[in-house]
């Protein structure tokens, strides 16, 4: 699954990793938001060209690339889909809006410790066990991926194969792969909650952090600078029209 | 006969199996030993073609494994993987052993047939109707080596089949590899399991670190200290006895307790 690559978090001690979780998310949050009000290909692809330096400066642009490798599939497929119900116009949007969103969270993952994320969604008011519960489905995707893995190798070794046979039947191949999958995905579930239950947790109601995030000048910039340029947009569009001018 | 040449692999470029070669005959038991990431595992799915050399060749019954498809060769080469909860899936255990057969296509008679005599086999006969998931741990682990014995291949691998079983199915295990052996089967086990080894398994081959340190007869192999060492393994228990003892006369290359009870016996009638 490469193109999971793109929201695995990697350690790193570049500035965009040092930013706190909430300026990064309003970045993603802004940029989703310009993505879906502008319909110029041009301007989202400003966007995007503008993005791109953020990657390198976070020294993660190999993973980045390599999970648009793994989601040229789909995006081939959704190409094709909008080209024959609403022309190339529509198509090339469309999948320049997917990249851009794509892009927009994917630095926010690829940069932002799972903790610090659980703790980002706690301070704008989401309950932590909420948020737990989020960033350990995160946590178990590169697990479940490998696990199917090995699940796939054990039953092609008993001679099933994959790709045989018509739609259907092709859809019943994967049973034996998808049940193993999710009985012991439950199993482990159970066992992390024993696990987490046997360390306490929960035991108070009101649960304290190691890690406080607090804003510091870099985070100041950085909102400023996301603030205005979205705002900026925002007028350009409204007041200036300036899309009417792209035609 | 299993055939490996010159075999590299590597995950996205982390080289996990560095130039292995060697050779297995029909009808041979061989222990595949070595420290935890050496690549056994690895080395094994290129036995049944699920992973296919990067670098030099390995050929089954002199088929490459390049050439066929993974189906073709399970026929063949039948893999039991550690992990019961890693395959089963059917709602009876008669349903799960049959699986594979169904794959390869038997009649619906002759499915029947196997999977009565592979039940009885493995004592699995009584339960061939309750779910799989509701079986002890010893249970699962038979219904795996079940499923893959039921069609009958000419090599069968066992990757770790020791681990988590209590005495008792050690010792299952140890006269099904007999029985196994006395019908000319191929044998392949790997394991970290010493003793299972020094008392059941005629040869190891050691990997360590993607390479073959050693290869050949288990006595020779396992009472090797320095060998032991490099593949992070320790010496089986009559062995280190045996080393103890040295200083009165007793060789040091014993493995089995009648061995050590015989060499002792001799050093009191002295």
């Amino acid at each position: 699954m490469l193109i999971l690559k793109a929201f695995e978090f990697k350690r790193g001690d570049t500035i965009i990793h040092k930013l706190d979780p909430r300026v990064k998310f309003i970045f993603s949050f802004s940029c989703l938001l310009l993505s879906f009000l502008f319909g110029s290909v041009i301007i989202l692809f400003c966007i995007l060209i503008m993005i791109l330096p953020l990657f390198y400066i976070s020294k993660s642009l190999g993973n980045y690339l390599k999970s648009l490798r793994g989601a040229l599939f789909f995006m081939i497929i959704i190409f094709l889909l909008n080209y024959f119900t609403s022309g190339i116009d529509m198509a090339i949007l469309i999948i320049i809006r997917l990249i851009l969103i794509m892009s927009s969270f994917s630095i926010f993952f690829l940069t932002t410790y799972p903790e610090d994320f659980a703790l980002a969604l706690v301070s704008i008011g989401i309950p932590y066990d909420f948020a737990l519960t989020f960033i350990m489905a995160m946590r178990f995707v590169p697990t479940l991926a490998r696990e199917a893995q090995l699940i796939i190798d054990a039953q092609r070794s008993r001679g099933l194969e994959l790709d045989k046979g018509a739609f259907i039947t092709k859809l019943k191949n994967y049973i034996p792969i998808l049940v193993p999958l999710i009985v012991s995905s439950l199993r482990r579930s159970m066992s992390v909650a024993e696990a987490m239950e046997s360390r306490a947790f929960g035991a108070s109601p009101k649960r304290s952090s190691l890690i406080e995030l607090s804003f510091k000048r870099r985070d100041y910039v950085a909102l400023t600078l996301i603030v205005s340029f979205t705002v900026l947009m925002l007028f350009l569009k409204f007041y200036f029209h300036i899309e009417d001018y792209l035609k | 006969m299993i055939e490996v040449n010159d075999l590299w692999f590597d995950y996205d470029g982390h080289p996990v199996l560095k130039g292995v070669s060697f050779e297995i005959s029909s009808g041979e038991i061989v222990a595949i030993m070595g420290e935890n990431g050496a690549g056994k595992t690895t080395l094994i799915k290129h036995f049944n073609g699920l992973l296919k050399p990067k670098r030099g060749y390995v050929k089954i019954f002199g088929v490459d494994t390049r050439e066929v498809t993974v189906a073709q060769l399970s026929r063949k080469v039948g893999l039991i993987f550690q992990n019961p909860d890693h395959q089963l899936f059917a709602e009876t255990v008669k349903d799960e052993v049959s699986f594979a057969l169904k794959n390869f296509g038997f009649p619906k008679d002759v499915i029947e047939v196997r999977v009565e005599k592979i039940l009885k086999m493995l004592d699995l006969y009584d339960l061939k109707d309750r779910s799989p998931f509701t079986l002890s741990g010893g249970e699962r682990r038979r219904v795996t080596i079940a499923s893959v014995l039921c069609y009958d291949p000419d090599i069968i691998v066992f990757d770790e089949p020791t681990v988590g079983q209590d005495y008792r199915n050690k010792e299952r295990l140890a006269r099904l590899i007999k029985l196994l052996h006395t019908q000319s089967k191929t044998i392949v086990v790997v394991t970290h399991d010493i003793e299972f080894v020094a008392e059941n398994i005629p040869r190891v081959i050691l990997l360590s670190s993607g390479r073959v340190i050693a290869d050949g007869s288990t006595r020779r192999i396992l009472t090797d200290e320095n060998l032991i060492m490099k593949a992070n393994l320790v010496l089986p228990q009559i062995t280190q006895i045996a080393y103890f003892l040295k200083d009165f006369g007793i060789p040091k290359d014993l493995l089995w307790i009648s061995e050590i009870r015989d060499s002792i016996i001799k050093v009191f009638r002295r």
